[in-house]
């Protein structure tokens, strides 16, 4: 039997969809117990497995037997306005999440960078945060628990459906920014805000340096916006650096907010009428899908300026957007395996991290997701791994070559 | 132990931060819970990072299991070592090693005071937010282990949310960096997986953590009530207003009596069946007030008889200080106090509450609730006399009704507590042997061999792989089930 055929025999034909543009076949679970199924039989039978979502964020282009996508775990069990929680399945595209919490009032306050239809799997498993960090903190804190599917087909649960809990090891954690690589997300429980009943962006356009004066000025007068964003010229589509300013919440605190906006800054910046505002958030978030290449590093505030210089002049001056408040900074553009390599040598120097989010499968590989680990942090990985993927089934490069 | 070990041990950290004699190791036989007991064989107490890696590297040379321990306030009984291990005291690792305002982080060693940081940090406007009720005497370390939350967890997160980076002395006594100053990982989150792991993959030996900004305007506020289920009904209106105080807590009736009737009394009123705690902070002392109108408006609707905002500083910390000091002045009820810990759904809480009256009324306990009912985090405690072993059985029966009540209402058996020895027995309800299995498999990739607090966390009997190794048993490890044990029969029949 041909892997088409076993995995028909064992999923049913609606599973198989239309190969991958590689011609890789594409098998789409209809529930969490049909993927523990096809993995348990990728692992018996030595099948190599990539991970897909909708396919609008990393590059489908891993070599693999068979390409195994979420889009049909596209479920949301369920929405718990009073408890400000959900249960989503991985395969739901964030548009259709954000909508139907909307509809209950209830908020998933993160923007990852990506297409609006970006799955909520994909966006836990490679922990991609957006402006709204600064606000309300990195995809791992939004997270209660999640379900997942091993290399070898077995389903395990961690955290579960409550504000807090320390029941067993926290391996939702390790799930979130974890790239697949220690199984396959299936279910996911949220934390969730009541939607903000005020949503205001300010901008203001201007050198880079004196934007970055503003942002710190902003941080020294005790404000806490939502998305404290400084984006370049190319990104923003504008003349100029950009810094973005989101103040999200009651009315009062918005208002309050303005008010100390406008007195720590000179009153130097615009206010955006609501859909400006939705489309610059959203141009921004796209902006890093359509690029081959796009990392993130991490960077404590005081090193954000001499770090966006070190970009700028290893790789140019590309798309580029920052939360130096929040220690992070995201890149997008054109790069080698040369380049990516010496910069994330040069990077860890300086002690900061370079995560390789999106790039071809030749670069990706070469590079990997991860690299220049500290002290002693290679062998845990690899013994995770082995844990998880005992196997090797699931195609995922944590560390380059 | 090994003849001469004490010897040895004493030649790394010097003899007088060994201790031997049974008297001393008496002291290490508890935490903050009273219902375990275990008697280390050595109880050691190093000064430096440099001397615990030396102890550390000695016990694995001799391949001898040891327990990490702060200042011994857990609630789990995580911290106690059993027979034939070595429990390491950190305590005397208390320098705050830097602090870095500009950068809002701060380095620390595992034995600094949780409340001597954010003193630390004051100068700076600068604090550190997880606030655990025993935080004039737990430690970070502590904290880090058992991913410790508190009252202000609400609004600004526990542990969890503000350990950037950890540098982690394995079992085998080699080092490893996680995380970094900014947050952002080296690879996968090791330090989300680190924190909260109960001291069962190492031991943290350098801290780094988030400060954040003291907040520049505060309100507090006490509302009382008539019943336990409308104040629940309060504190749900309150979340679905989508105001997110700093801290909102509940204490019912024999809590608040137990306070006012001790040196903490803060003026709680004694006939009422619950009162709220609630806070609210900011930056902007306008906006702040006009959240604190919006509460005070929702908790009336809600039905509070009275609620009142504390006139001023003074009245506030008098407030908090019954809050924080509930639990010591719960020791006047008894002898002894088994503080439980439990999450439910917030919207679960009146229902939850009255079925704990009904079990205490039952077991003819007295339970008191004092609890961070923001986060649905129950803190149900049961005050009894450990001397008598009817009533004592009466407890755990009890107490095992509680959390079986919680799980069936959506929600866990710890928020903040941990499992240690005390919960391993519920943990195969809340998982599967597939997931206590990984758990176990993820333990062993940091401590192949298991020697750091060994028995904690995860149930073995419970794991996939023992019960595919013993088909026919069943699954579980409730071999300490009180039920079962009241019948005169293990839980698990024939397994030991």
């Amino acid at each position: 039997m041909t892997i088409l055929e076993k995995v028909r025999a064992l999923l049913g034909e609606g599973a198989v969809l239309e190969a991958a543009a590689d011609r890789v076949p594409r098998i789409a679970p209809g529930s969490p117990d049909a993927v523990a199924l096809l993995l348990g039989t990728a692992h018996q039978e030595g099948w190599r497995v990539r991970i897909e979502g909708a396919g609008t964020w990393l590059q489908g282009d891993a070599p693999a037997d068979i390409a195994l996508t979420t889009r049909r775990l596209d479920r949301i069990p369920a929405i718990e306005p009073s408890d400000l929680t959900a249960t989503a399945e991985a395969g739901i595209g964030l548009d259709q999440l954000r909508q139907q919490l909307a509809d209950r009032g209830a908020w998933f306050a993160v923007d990852p960078p990506g297409l609006a239809g970006r799955t909520l799997g994909s966006i836990v498993a490679t922990a991609s945060a957006g402006p709204l960090r600064q606000g309300f903190g990195p995809i791992k804190d939004h997270l209660l628990g999640v379900t997942f599917v091993t290399g070898d087909g077995r389903m395990v649960q961690s955290g579960g459906r409550v504000m807090k809990n320390v029941a067993g090891y926290d391996l939702t954690r390790l799930q979130a920014g974890g790239f697949g690589a220690f199984g396959v997300i299936v279910l996911v429980h949220l934390r969730l805000r009541t939607l903000p009943r005020a949503d205001i962006t300010y901008l203001l356009e201007g050198a880079r340096e004196d934007l970055t004066q503003v942002g710190e000025d902003i941080a020294a007068a005790g404000l806490t916006p939502a998305a404290l964003e400084l984006v370049s010229p190319a990104l923003a589509r504008r003349e100029r650096w950009v810094l973005g300013v989101r103040l999200a919440g009651s009315p009062a605190l918005v208002a309050a907010d303005e008010a100390g906006l406008g007195a720590a800054t000179g009153g130097r910046f615009t206010a955006l009428r609501a859909e400006e505002a939705h489309a610059f958030w959203m141009r921004l978030a796209e902006g890093f899908a359509v690029r081959p290449v796009t990392f993130r590093i991490g960077a404590v505030p005081s090193a954000s300026d001499e770090l966006l210089d070190l970009l700028q002049h290893q790789l140019g001056d590309e798309w580029i957007s920052a939360s130096p408040a929040a220690g992070a900074i995201r890149w997008t553009g054109d790069a080698t395996v040369d380049r990516l390599q010496r910069l994330r040598r040069t990077l860890a120097g300086l002690e900061v991290p370079l995560t390789l989010e999106r790039a071809p499968w030749p670069l990706r590989s070469a590079v990997g997701h991860f690299g220049a680990y500290r002290e002693g942090v290679g062998p845990l990985v690899t013994g995770l791994r082995r844990t998880f993927d005992p196997g090797g089934a699931l195609v995922v490069t944590t560390e380059g070559e | 132990m090994i003849p001469g070990l004490a010897r040895d041990l004493g030649a790394i950290v010097g003899a007088k931060h060994v201790r031997e004699a049974r008297a001393e190791r008496v002291t290490y036989s508890m935490d903050g819970l009273p219902t375990h007991r275990r008697l280390p064989d050595l109880v050691v107490l190093p000064g430096t990072r440099e001397e615990l890696i030396a102890v550390v590297r000695l016990l694995a040379a001799h391949r001898i299991p040891f327990v990490p321990r702060g200042a011994g306030t857990g609630l789990s009984g995580g911290a106690l070592a059993d027979e034939g291990a070595v429990l390491l005291v950190l305590t005397r690792m208390n320098r705050i090693l830097k602090i870095d305002p500009t950068n809002r982080i701060a380095v620390v060693e595992p034995g600094v005071v949780n409340a001597k940081l954010t003193v630390a940090t004051r100068a700076h406007g600068l604090h550190y937010a997880p606030d655990p009720s025993s935080q004039s005497a737990c430690t970070i370390g502590g904290n880090v282990a058992e991913n410790a939350g508190g009252p202000h967890c609400l609004k600004y997160g526990v542990t969890a949310n503000h350990v950037v980076a950890l540098e982690i002395l394995l079992s085998d006594g080699s080092l490893v960096e996680v995380g970094s100053a900014s947050g952002e990982a080296w690879g996968p989150d090791l330090v989300g997986l680190f924190v909260g792991s109960e001291g069962n993959f190492g031991i943290a030996t350098r801290i780094t953590v988030r400060l954040l900004p003291l907040p520049r305007a505060i309100r507090t506020l006490l509302a009382d009530f008539n019943g336990l289920r409308i104040a629940g009904e309060g504190v749900s209106a309150v979340i679905a207003a989508g105001i997110v105080p700093a801290a909102l807590e509940m204490m019912d009736q024999s809590c608040i009596c137990a306070v006012e009737d001790s040196v903490y009394a803060a003026g709680y009123p004694r006939d009422a069946a619950a009162i709220l705690l609630v806070e609210l902070d900011g930056r902007d002392p306008g906006a702040v007030e006009a959240e604190a109108d919006a509460v005070v408006e929702l908790l009336k609707k809600a039905g509070a008889r009275s609620v009142r905002v504390a006139a001023n500083e003074a009245e506030r910390e008098r407030l908090w200080q019954g809050r924080k000091k509930a639990f010591g002045a719960m020791g006047r009820l008894s002898r002894d106090l088994v503080v439980q810990d439990a999450v439910v759904p917030r919207s679960a809480l009146p229902h939850v509450l009255e079925t704990i009256c009904g079990i205490a009324k039952r077991y003819e306990l007295v339970v008191s609730n004092v609890f961070h009912a923001g986060d649905g985090n129950l803190h149900p405690n049961i005050s009894f006399d450990a001397t008598d072993p009817a009533l004592k059985q009466r407890v755990e029966l009890a107490s095992a009704e509680i959390m079986e009540a919680c799980i069936a209402a959506g929600g866990t058996i710890t928020g903040e507590h941990g499992i240690g020895i005390d919960k391993l027995r519920y943990m195969p309800l809340i998982f599967d042997a597939e997931s206590l299995g990984a758990m176990h498999a993820v333990r062993k990739v940091f401590d192949p061999d298991q020697q750091v607090n060994p028995g904690k966390v995860v149930p073995l009997h419970a794991c996939r792989e023992w019960v595919s190794a013993n088909p026919g048993r069943k699954p579980g490890v409730l071999e300490h089930d009180s039920r079962a044990a009241a019948r005169g029969q293990p839980f698990l029949a024939g397994t030991r």
